[in-house]
């Protein structure tokens, strides 16, 4: 009787301790934001809210508030609670190294998104994939001129993955055009002014235009305040961000298209493959996430 | 034959900076003409000069606040403050030449706490000038959020967009500053009174010249023409951004450099700047016509103006004068 007794006890407590470390360990995952005070993090977060509960899964978030400190107490905290892992938009690719070191150390695997971390170990990065939305922006344009005629591509500042990537998937598009002639390929630095200037140069040089891809937004209002200055009709722009002053132009149809992030898709792959990745599953470096055109 | 006082003479004329510096821009220029016949056409040099007049606007102060022996880092975030000013004043109802008049007095007060700074506080204009660049520039993000100020009527445009007689209106401004400033350096005691700050400031100091009012004065022209220079931008863009501006004092730096301003004072004229304006808007102009691989581009830029002025320190080396 005495053994019995001592058994349901010992059974009792070992599941009320077990329970909640179980869940510790697997089904908690803790999420820090860099800001919520940007639509752009808290349709993140909505997206990281609706896959957990999708999955069941209990989520911690922290809003860091774009401050570095924030972002280190908070994964500090989530350390602390032993979360079964982190998912984390840093503040700066710098700042959050000595967190993800502690997390290492801790044994608590760490997932990036949007912004990477410099150094320290992470499980995977889950960030909108460049070289395909260059691709869509390209396909995109060659088909609004039609399959054929002469385009200008507006680069980034050189060097910079989001320019490296960006025409990377551009020309990959324009491969499939081989009456599409890129007759103009100038860096304009991701800057309107540049954009503005850079353009209205291509302008002089190029009689014939009928497309300009931009790496990113700003070029390309820039370069569109340049042809209307110049009275050049007829020129389809296409460009990267979906920036207001961008979205707006594209209503206003002085804009063709503009490739926008995703960032409710980022949140649901986040949490995916963290759940993915603690129930055993091996998963890529990197999760590319899909972007969108937006055109109108 | 006797080298004759003639002979001196035509040496002098053949070497002087501006003839040098006019060779090395006419040069370029046929070289391009050379490479791409649409380089040498009105509309293309209409175009260079409309795109040169922002950096010229300020190269022009910039050049003034060097004859003093000074510097000026903070004028491109005052470009982006001074643009958001206006921009923001004008979209909130005000009528476009308040709005145009606030942005100059923002430009100006900044030059006002540079030039304060530097010339009674004694504060090197490097540091201060440095100081106002970061702080000019978070001024402008936090103004905004970040955000552009975009979308204004066409009259707070004019500056930038408009023409006159052909000419575009930012070029006429960019003359019309040219001229005021060639009166009041070439012609009038405040001019006498710069060059002999820069060229001796203690012997300066001995005499009669109100040594800090007049250099407080150099940076307080340099800051309303960044004002000036954020209107032209504003309203070519159609767009007031906190990030307008960035690098242009790199740019007004090495057009005065370029065109024989020396941060040892006192030497440095409106017309060396000028070309050194231009020479730097067709190189521009010239890689972006040529097509030139972007990866080239710093390299090209680089070479041509460092090869400019080899030559040109050769050249003025061998100068008499």
């Amino acid at each position: 009787m005495k053994g019995r007794r001592l058994l349901s006890v010992a059974m009792a407590v070992l599941l009320v301790l077990s329970f909640p470390l179980a869940a510790a360990a697997s089904q908690t995952l803790g999420v820090v934001i860099s800001t919520l005070n940007n639509p752009f993090f808290v349709t993140l977060k909505d997206g990281a809210e609706e896959k957990a509960k999708e999955l069941g899964v209990e989520l911690v978030i922290y809003d860091a508030q774009d401050d570095s400190a924030k972002m280190t107490s908070s994964m500090e905290d989530l350390i602390q609670k032993k979360v079964g892992g982190i998912l984390v938009n840093p503040t700066d690719a710098d700042a959050v190294v000595p967190s993800i070191l502690k997390a290492n150390a801790a044994g608590i695997p760490v997932f990036t998104i949007d912004r990477g971390a410099t150094s320290g170990e992470v499980v995977t990065h889950i960030a909108s994939d460049n070289v395909a939305g260059g691709k869509m922006a390209g396909e995109f344009l060659a088909e609004k001129i039609g399959g054929k005629g002469k385009v200008v591509e507006l680069v980034g500042i050189p060097g910079t993955s989001a320019a490296r990537d960006r025409g990377k998937g551009f020309h990959e598009a324009m491969e499939g055009y081989p009456d599409i002639e890129i007759v103009a390929s100038q860096a304009a630095d991701f800057n309107r002014d540049r954009g503005l200037a850079v353009f209205e140069n291509i302008l002089q040089a190029q009689p014939e235009i009928d497309g300009v891809f931009a790496h990113n937004d700003e070029m390309v209002l820039g370069a569109i305040a340049a042809a209307e200055a110049a009275g050049r009709k007829g020129i389809v722009f296409v460009g990267f961000d979906a920036v207001g002053d961008a979205v707006k132009a594209v209503k206003d149809g002085r804009l063709a298209a503009t490739v926008a992030q995703q960032p409710k898709e980022m949140g649901l792959l986040g949490v995916e493959y963290a759940v993915k990745y603690l129930g055993g599953e091996t998963i890529p470096d990197n999760v590319p996430v899909p972007l969108m055109l937006v055109t109108e | 034959m006797k080298a004759g006082k003639g002979g001196v003479l035509t040496r002098k004329v053949l070497f002087s900076p501006y003839v040098v510096l006019g060779s090395v821009l006419a040069a370029l220029c046929a070289a391009l003409a050379l490479m791409e016949p649409r380089f040498l056409t009105v509309s293309n040099l209409v175009n260079i000069l409309r795109q040169s007049s922002i950096l010229g606007i300020i190269a022009l102060g910039m050049t003034c606040v060097i004859l003093v022996r000074g510097i000026d880092l903070s004028v491109g975030s005052v470009v982006a403050l001074s643009s958001l000013v206006g921009a923001a004043l004008v979209k909130g109802g005000v009528p476009f030449y308040a709005a145009w008049g606030a942005a100059l007095l923002a430009g100006g007060a900044c030059g006002a706490l540079n030039g304060f700074t530097v010339a009674w506080m004694r504060v090197p204009p490097f540091i201060v000038t440095l100081g106002m660049m970061g702080a000019a520039r978070g001024a402008a993000l936090l103004f905004t959020g970040g955000a552009p100020i975009s979308g204004f009527p066409e009259v707070f445009r004019l500056p930038g967009t408009g023409w006159f007689a052909g000419v575009p209106l930012p070029v006429l401004v960019f003359a019309g500053v040219f001229a005021a400033l060639f009166v009041l350096l070439e012609l009038s005691s405040w001019g006498e009174q710069v060059r002999s700050i820069g060229s001796n400031p203690v012997a300066a100091w001995g005499s009669a010249i109100p040594v800090p009012a007049i250099t407080a004065s150099v940076f307080v022209l340099s800051g309303v023409l960044a004002g000036l220079a954020g209107l032209v931008l504003a309203g070519r863009l159609d767009a007031a951004q906190p990030t307008a501006g960035l690098g242009y004092e790199f740019g007004a730096i090495a057009a005065a450099v370029l065109g024989g301003s020396q941060f040892s004072g006192g030497k440095g004229t409106l017309f060396g700047t000028l070309m050194g304006v231009l020479i730097m808007g067709v190189i521009g102009n010239g890689i972006n016509v040529l097509n030139v691989n972007p990866f080239y581009e710093q390299v090209v830029r680089g070479l041509v103006i460092a090869a400019a002025l080899v030559f040109y320190g050769r050249v003025s080396a061998g100068n008499p004068a």
